[in-house]
């Protein structure tokens, strides 16, 4: 029996969600009196896992590995379980992982809950909460299966350091030629630019901003926070920013630790897209903006001069605070 | 080509979210069911195929006859049949299950999910049908071309995207982007009409056994009102974000 984590590592070091998924693992294998293995894929050092509690690391090695594929990284993911008689295994909620859980799951004839956003409610009946019904509900989810799959919802569980180290064993898989069928011809990544994925601060912005020529100071304000940037739904589809910025129930999930807002009234297919993210502020000239009701600060005031100012004193609280 | 696109029956995305029955279950009560956003990118696109490259599309759903409304829009927007799998599940595995059976019965060469549902959000039935069926499988998928057996397709990934090639049979979870959203077509009088008339075949459930079941549902705790900061006080909202939030 262990609690079993798949942990990405991407240029040169583990996501920060690998690290959080080792700290919830911790836990949930404390309250089954049991072991974290952590499994990686062509992963460099792996020394960093044992400080967020990892008991094994399981190193695969592969170089049909290189390319992210689904079903062949779900069959290391099974491959490991079965080895470690995993009876949980938690995956982070990454476009990656959550490719490819089901599938993991239907190779363990387990049970699968996503985006759940604490450790289990109890570990016998085996309980999770979950977000649902895009942050406007939660729901308790029961795994009745042997092994239990989760996907641990992004940014939910926080990073705690443990004391130990992990031992590493190498660990060579058995890959099926077929999945390799599906193959990655090429990839359009942007580069040296926070992505809303991996954002702990998204500056977004809305039809408020006027035009895209005015999108300058968004710019700016997010490079001061080291935030990624996005916008609303009308936004995109007036091709003022590119599509990958729009955030809200039909474009990308946002959670962030922070979320500004910035002339954005708050349709409820946004808030139910970025409600995830736990501290949210709003600036918009119109005070009956419906986002003033679900944000944590807010400022009535015009977009046009709160910016610039914010800018400015953000770049005086960092020369202070650093 | 034979498409099979798969769709659920969610309550609209403006709907208010309740819970009933002990908080055992959604309050369906007063709220308007629509085809999954991500199900309709998909299904318009395979509508494309229709028209451009002589597919035939079939749309299914596992629901309760009160899902027909909503299979006759998918009808009406232009899929050529429809089947509805008469069972009422409890997970995303049993519709998983549900769902192989019809493919493995039609002979499709391409299947397109949603790559999630906005009601409960589980993201488990395109990668669990491709897995049950052994298919190909691509999700998050934001561009789909296929020519002879064989697929080229954008997916989504975390800072940008990605092309990749598969041979049919494929399973797609597909999202926004597969088409655009000024695509998505409102049925018109003629598609209601000729709607009436398509079939709409029902299929009795194979005994599947979920792995899962919801036990119970929580709203969000309410939140606390608005702190109002003067936009004449910015050095406030940044002692508030530092000190109180901690986020800066």
């Amino acid at each position: 029996m262990s609690v079993l984590i798949y942990t990405e590592f991407s240029e040169g070091k583990f996501k920060k969600v690998a690290l959080e998924l080792a700290s919830y693992a911790k836990k949930v294998a404390d309250s089954l009196g049991t072991n974290v293995t952590a499994v990686t894929v062509n992963a460099g050092d792996v020394s960093e896992l044992g400080k967020y509690g990892v008991d094994k690391v399981l190193k695969v090695t592969d170089s049909k590995l290189d390319a992210f594929n689904a079903k062949a990284y779900a069959d290391v993911v099974k491959q490991a379980a079965q080895k470690e008689n995993a009876s949980v295994v938690v995956l982070s909620s990454t476009t990656d992982s959550l490719y490819m859980a089901p599938i993991v799951a239907v190779g363990l004839d387990a049970g699968y809950a996503s985006n759940v956003v604490e450790l289990p409610v109890s570990t016998s009946p085996f309980q999770v909460k979950r977000n649902a019904f895009s942050s406007k509900g939660f729901n308790i989810t029961e795994l009745i299966s042997d092994v239990k799959v989760v996907a641990l919802a992004k940014n939910s569980f926080g990073l705690v350091e443990a004391s130990g180290a992990a031992t590493v064993e190498d660990f060579s898989v058995t890959l099926n030629d077929a999945d390799f069928n599906v193959t990655v011809q090429s990839q359009d990544k942007t580069t040296g630019k926070v992505t809303i994925a991996d954002a702990e601060v998204v500056v977004s912005g809305g039809r408020g901003l006027k035009g895209p020529e005015n999108w300058g100071m968004i710019e700016e304000l997010a490079e001061v926070l080291g935030a990624a940037t996005a916008c609303s739904k009308p936004v995109s589809d007036l091709d003022w920013r590119p599509h990958e910025e729009h955030v809200g129930q039909t474009g990308k999930p946002v959670a962030s630790n922070l979320y500004i807002a910035i002339g954005i009234s708050g349709a409820i297919q946004h808030i139910a897209g970025v409600n995830a993210s736990k501290v949210k502020v709003v600036i918009n000239s119109d005070p009956e903006a419906p986002f003033f009701k679900v944000a944590d600060y807010g400022i009535v005031g015009d977009a046009f001069q709160v910016v610039p100012e914010l800018i400015k004193k953000l770049k005086e609280f960092k020369t202070n605070n650093n | 080509m034979k498409i099979l696109v798969c769709i659920s029956h969610v309550p609209d995305t403006t709907a208010k979210i309740n819970f009933t029955n002990g908080d055992t279950e959604f309050d369906t009560n007063g709220v308007q069911f629509v085809i999954n956003p991500n199900d309709e990118f998909g299904l318009t696109r395979a509508i494309w195929f229709k028209e451009k490259q002589g597919a035939h599309v079939t749309v299914v759903n596992v629901g309760g006859p009160e899902t027909e409304p909503t299979i006759r829009k998918a009808l009406a927007i232009g899929a050529d049949e429809a089947i509805r799998v008469n069972a009422t599940p409890t997970d995303g595995f049993q519709v998983a299950n549900e769902l192989a059976e019809v493919v493995k019965a039609g002979n499709y060469d391409v299947v397109i999910c949603g790559k999630e549902s906005l009601d409960y959000n589980g993201g488990m039935v395109p990668g669990m049908l491709a897995s049950l069926l052994n298919f190909n499988f691509v999700n998050s998928c934001v561009g789909v071309e296929i020519e002879g057996s064989k697929a080229t397709l954008n997916r989504e990934i975390d800072g940008g995207k990605e092309t990749l090639t598969a041979d049919l049979p494929i399973v797609i979870g597909g999202q926004k982007g597969i088409v655009e959203e000024k695509d998505l077509r409102i049925p018109n009088m003629r598609g209601i009409m000729s709607a009436r008339t398509k079939a709409l075949n029902i299929m009795e459930p194979v005994a599947s056994v979920a792995k899962t079941k919801a036990v119970k549902f929580e709203k969000p705790a309410p939140k606390s009102a608005v702190k109002l900061i003067s936009p004449d006080n910015l050095d406030e909202l940044i002692n508030l974000l530092h000190n109180e939030a901690k986020v800066i």
